[in-house]
């Protein structure tokens, strides 16, 4: 860092009096706002879990420290307080040349609040690393620093530098072996432009759309599927601003660095730096946590290792990675294997077995119990004969003889499992009470820690609790005390993504099977799908049914993804549907349709989504369809105004069963019958549309047929209206 | 080596009228004064490609280029001459002369090619990687010679509508994506399941396909016989196999033994995969094994094939003779920067060796000059090629054009970026300007034309 400076000072610009004058500074997010670590992070804020036996922060000031940033500002949200008592405690108050200021908030609930507010304080005068409390790394910044600043020199709107490392993928699961979902990005290979970035894997399923213009700019662009982000930012000032001036950027990936990519009004540009040999990554979730505790232990991130960093405590290392403090009462029958960590003061018992784990500090093991992959935090008792399989057990749990944790379980703080209690997989047990308002509102995207912030002092609540713990109110077997959650509707499928436990083979086989249909759609769809029109000659065969559809040419198409995203967008974040219909109405305004388009294009997009909604049979195909239509009906409704719209709604439906969604063709008459159950359609509008079709040809009549029935009972059901 | 090539030489390509006729096929189009197809030939001799069928559209053309092939490369070249309808697409002229195919692998070549780019390399590439195609990529010749006119400030989306966007896997060698620009419209949608199965993919768009393929025969029948709707190579067969590459379904109603030639990809036995990972040099699986493996890494349960790329340095030459201004165009490279693929066609000089010229007369630099033209006094050749036989008067100005055979042109005439095809009666003073002279015509004296394309009325 400081060699750097010094080759930086003797050039003659105005840049080097800045370098010269402003230390290194960096802002470190203390606040994920992400509500991955529940319940856990309701009590203790996640930047001080243990992550082998230290807390996250520490990893994350440590390195700070080492690659040369000499002040460091902390924002704190949730359990702010919290933070705040430990930092002043800890080494970091009185480093001489690292200055660690924190920077309270209690009514952000963002990244981009938080930044608005540093702006606000003006303490950040030059480029900043930014960060979040949960990173371990061990790279050095200077290379990376030193390209941002050239090129920030060159060309003024150079105004961040990502680090990305790479990380392929699994191709089964499609996400990274930290548990987070597949990202793609296109950078340019020679300047590292960063032109392209998607970590949304729902968007545009099969397909990365890449803007023509970014072609013709750019005459190679290199996808990467490889690629990791490590959440390490080198920004400059501006990005500050720009966070004020766009007042709604609130995730820094989803919002900021897409709308830099998408809008480029500004022509301000972003760049990446990738490591090959050090390591950087987050916490963002339990299988990262698992993860990047496993490359702890098996030092990758060294010097940042458990005996370099505890410092005063001595903890020794020993053969097979396994590390144990000095105090350690282990014993002789028992058996700790490799990569395992044993804290301060723990006592464990006869035949025991520890494999693969981190104890904390001060708990008590019993005889014959058996842990694997376990993260069991301090201060923590397990009686006899108990088994843990890939849990993490937080301080002062206790678990009673003979208890059973399957894996993926999460037991939070104090949480008392009963006798010969088992926890079934994938629970998470807390003494608090699920937070009961359901996060659908829109708020959840950011809040996270909305409950978090509105609950600083989390002692209160538990105080406000334990009064009224009747015994009946646990799940956790005689003597247990605590709550399980449940699962929301929806997320239970997908818990084994980011648990701590390894993927069961069985989920991996699924996948597996499900991944070669869909790619046999995908190459069917090929047909459809493929905006080069290779195909042209296929999509004639199918051409009958849609030619109303042609009329209306590109701008329809435009209007029909513009639709498509906007529901897209209004699911993946829980917009409420007053606003997805404002939205809509918008573009309706913008793409000059009329609200029978709105109606065509929204329907298409709820089918759509239920066709790329995992399912496996029809039946489920069905019940996807059910679950969009009834959650989505208002929005739907909304545009359908009188009869012509609805039977729009009934002819794109038909459209799509012969197209895109030919899945949909076998469950028409269902369908229909859903729709019309659910009053979106009222039988007149059925029946002149079976009506239109009475003359068609043959070919045209499929889906009549099938639903002939139906049509039948309808007919029937309308005659006896009559004769009332 | 086991390679038959098919050379797609067309017949009467509409874009080139008024310069092709009955008489002249576009395979024969003189390029410095040799029929068009001799480059490709010459190129292919040189790689000892020697098992030919050449694909002429028409009947009558087939005569004439048959002729002229029996004349020229006759015991230097084992040539077949079929003739195809017209209009039937490049997969479509593949299909019907398929049954005359019978090697292990296929090159497919367009016959209008004028290109220095090694089709023996291209096979060999083929033959390396054991690949189900092999397109032949060349970069995007600087000075454009494929956008028509001259215009320099071209719209930027506009020149995407020309070229290709190419995906390639890391090492350049694999094929992962094709998409012409022109059918792109507003922006380009890259498949990400092969992305998944690769972990990164160059994507370019400085690229272009040079009409050179190089096909497992079993492949190629099997997909032109199971898509029947498929009409040209480039942009039907290409594209699909590129597509299905990791699932292949060319491949999949094929008997699992593989006995045809070995024409499996990756076959249920694991030796053979082991050979083709050798071939491919490859100490690791490539994406294509790995992605057909199952979880339990078993024996591959589904098939891949690879599509291979080959990429020409960026100095090799490579246009396609299928535009008017593509024509200038190679004339002036092909006498000019270019002038490398002519050495050995032909031991001739850039003019001829019995030129007969008059006093002052000057031929200037990149021009040629045919056997037995005679130029008349004080007459100027710029950048310009003259066929045989020619007769021009005194006076003349011939710049940057092109004068096929048997051309007489009067005194004083002006000939600027023109294309005056044989038989031509140019009185005197003439004046032509970005002209195309069909084939007979007869320009009256004095007459002065700019731009336009003149031929006789097709009786």
């Amino acid at each position: 860092m400081g060699a750097q400076k010094k080759s930086a000072t003797p050039r003659v610009s105005e840049d080097p009096e800045d370098l010269a004058r402003n230390p290194l500074q960096a802002i470190l997010l203390a606040d994920s706002f992400a509500t991955t670590f529940r319940p856990i992070t309701l009590e203790r804020p996640k930047v001080l879990l243990p992550l082998v036996n230290i807390p996250m922060i520490d990893y994350t000031l440590a390195w700070l420290e080492s690659a040369g940033v000499e002040e460091v500002f902390v924002f704190c949200c949730a359990h702010s307080k919290q933070v705040i008592d430990y930092l002043e405690s800890s080494q970091w108050s009185s480093k001489p040349n690292f200055i660690v200021t924190t920077i309270e908030s209690h009514n952000s609930i963002s990244a981009g609040d938080a930044l608005r507010l540093i702006y606000e304080r003006n303490v950040i005068h030059g480029d900043f690393v930014l960060i979040s409390g949960d990173t371990v790394s061990n790279m050095l910044l200077t290379e990376a620093l030193q390209e941002h600043r050239e090129r920030k020199k060159k060309d003024a709107n150079a105004i961040m530098t990502m680090v990305v490392k790479q990380s392929k993928p699994s191709p089964i699961t499609q996400q990274s072996r930290l548990g987070t979902d597949e990202l793609f990005m296109a950078i340019n290979p020679v300047t590292k432009q960063l032109l392209c970035y998607e970590d949304k894997a729902e968007y545009s399923k099969g397909f990365i759309s890449l803007d023509k213009t970014l072609i013709a700019d750019n005459p190679s662009i290199i996808l990467h599927n490889d690629k990791q982000d490590c959440y390490i930012d080198i920004c400059s000032q501006e990005v500050l601003s720009l966070f004020t001036d766009n007042f709604d950027y609130q995730h820094l990936r989803r919002h900021f660095v897409k709308g830099l990519l998408v809008d480029d009004i500004m022509g301000y540009k972003i760049f990446t730096h990738e490591i090959h040999s050090s390591y950087a990554a987050r916490i963002d979730n339990f299988r990262s946590y698992d993860t990047i505790s496993k490359d702890i232990i098996q030092r990758w991130t060294y010097p940042f290792v458990p005996d370099i960093l505890s410092g005063s405590t001595a903890i020794k290392v020993e053969r097979q990675g396994t590390y144990r403090a000095s105090d350690v009462t282990v014993s002789r029958s028992a058996d700790i294997g490799s990569f395992t960590f044993i804290g301060q003061g723990t006592k464990i018992g006869n035949d025991t077995k520890i494999s693969h784990s981190v104890v904390g500090e001060g708990c008590t093991i019993g005889s014959n119990v058996t842990i694997e992959g376990c993260y069991i935090w301090n201060n923590v008792t397990i009686e006899d004969g108990c088994q843990l399989r890939h849990a993490i057990v937080c301080d002062g749990v206790i678990m009673k003889s003979g208890a059973v944790l399957q894996p993926g379980v999460i037991l939070s703080f104090k949480v008392v499992v009963g006798q010969q209690f088992v926890v079934p997989a994938y629970s998470k047990v807390s003494l608090l009470q699920q937070p009961t308002h359901l996060d659908s509102d829109e708020e959840l995207e950011y809040a996270d820690n909305t409950s978090g912030t509105g609950e600083p002092g989390s002692d209160k609540l538990n105080g406000d609790i334990t009064p009224d713990l009747s015994e009946t109110a646990y799940e956790l077997g005689a003597g247990g005390v605590g709550y399980i959650w449940s699962v929301f509707e929806g997320v239970q499928d997908e818990e084994w993504r980011q648990s701590v436990a390894p993927i069961p083979t069985d989920k991996l086989i699924k996948l597996m099977l499900e991944k070669d249909e869909d790619d046999e759609q995908l190459t069917q769809d090929g047909n459809v799908f493929s905006a080069s029109g290779e195909l042209k000659a296929d999509s004639d065969d199918n051409g009958s049914g849609d030619d109303d559809n042609e009329d209306s040419g590109d701008d329809y198409v435009f209007f029909e993804k513009e639709v498509e995203a906007t529901f897209l967008r209004a699911v993946n974040e829980n917009v409420k549907v007053d606003h997805a219909v404002l939205e809509v109405n918008a573009l309706r305004l913008s793409y000059n349709m009329a609200s029978v388009d709105c109606a065509g294009a929204i329907f298409y997009s709820m089918m759509k989504l239920a066709v790329e909604s995992p399912h496996n049979s029809a039946s489920e195909l069905h019940k996807n369809a059910a679950d969009i239509i009834t959650k989505w009906q208002k929005l739907l409704k909304s545009f359908l105004h009188d009869i012509d719209e609805e039977i729009e709604v009934v002819l794109k439906f038909e459209e799509m069963c012969l197209e895109s969604a030919r899945e949909f063709a076998a469950l028409f008459p269902q369908i229909l019958h859903l729709l019309y159950d659910k009053e979106i359609l009222q039988e007149d509008a059925i029946l002149k549309w079976a009506d239109e079709k009475e003359g068609a040809d043959a070919a045209d009549k499929v889906f009549l047929k099938h639903s002939e029935k139906f049509i039948q009972w309808l007919k029937e059901a309308e005659e006896e209206d009559e004769d009332e | 080596m086991d390679f038959q090539v098919v050379v797609l030489a067309g017949g009467s390509s509409k874009n080139l009228t008024p310069l092709v006729s009955k008489e002249l096929p576009k395979p024969l189009l003189p390029v410095a004064n040799r029929p068009v197809l001799t480059y490709v030939l010459h190129q292919l001799e040189q790689s000892n490609l020697k098992d030919l069928i050449v694909v002429v559209e028409g009947e009558d053309a087939a005569l004439v280029v048959g002729a002229w092939i029996s004349g020229t490369f006759i015991d230097r070249l084992h040539v077949e001459i079929a003739a195809v309808p017209e209009d039937i697409g490049t997969a479509g002229a593949i299909r019907e002369i398929s049954h005359h195919l019978t090697t292990k692998d296929i090159l497919v070549v367009s016959g209008d090619l004028v290109s220095d780019v090694p089709p023996g390399a291209v096979a060999a590439t083929h033959r390396r990687h054991d690949a189900a195609v092999t397109a032949t990529l060349c970069s995007i010749p600087v000075s454009g010679p494929l956008e028509s006119g001259s215009s320099v400030g071209k719209d930027k989306a506009k020149k995407l509508g020309r070229y290709n966007i190419i995906g390639l896997d890391p090492g350049k060698q694999f094929l992962l994506h094709i998409a012409t620009g022109a059918e792109i419209e507003k922006d380009a949608r890259l498949p990400k399941r092969i992305l998944r199965a690769v972990g990164q993919m160059e994507i370019r768009s400085d690229l272009m396909d040079a009409h050179m393929y190089a096909f497992k025969r079993s492949v190629l029948q099997e997909v032109l016989e199971l898509k029947d709707a498929f009409q040209s190579l480039k942009e039907d067969v290409l594209p699909y196999l590129v597509r299905s590459q990791l699932k292949s379904e060319a491949l999949s109603n094929r008997t699992p033994q593989g006995e045809e030639n070995g024409n499996e990809k990756v076959t249920s036995l694991n030796n053979q995969v082991f050979v083709s990972r050798i071939l491919a040099n490859a100490s690791i699986p490539s994406f294509h094994d790995r992605s057909s493996e199952t979880p339990d890494g078993s024996a591959p349960t589904r098939k891949t094939h690879k599509c291979c790329a080959y990429i020409a340095s960026s100095s090799s030459y490579c246009v396609r003779l299928n535009s008017i201004q593509a024509f200038m165009d190679i004339n002036r490279d092909v006498t000019g920067e270019a002038d490398h693929l002519l050495s050995g066609t032909d031991p001739n000089n850039n003019i001829g060796p019995s030129p007969k010229l008059g006093t002052k007369t000057t031929v200037g630099p990149h021009s040629m000059l045919g056997e037995g033209s005679e130029v008349g006094d004080k007459c100027q050749v710029k950048r310009s090629v003259i066929g045989r036989h020619c007769r021009i008067g005194s006076h003349v100005k011939v710049v940057n054009s092109v004068v096929m055979n048997h051309v007489t042109i009067g005194d004083g005439c002006i000939i600027q970026g023109s294309v005056v095809c044989s038989n031509v009666q140019l009185q005197d003073r003439v004046v032509l300007k970005d002209c195309q002279v069909g084939a007979g015509f007869v320009v009256t004296a004095g007459s002065e034309y700019k731009a336009e394309s003149l031929a006789r009325k097709e009786k």
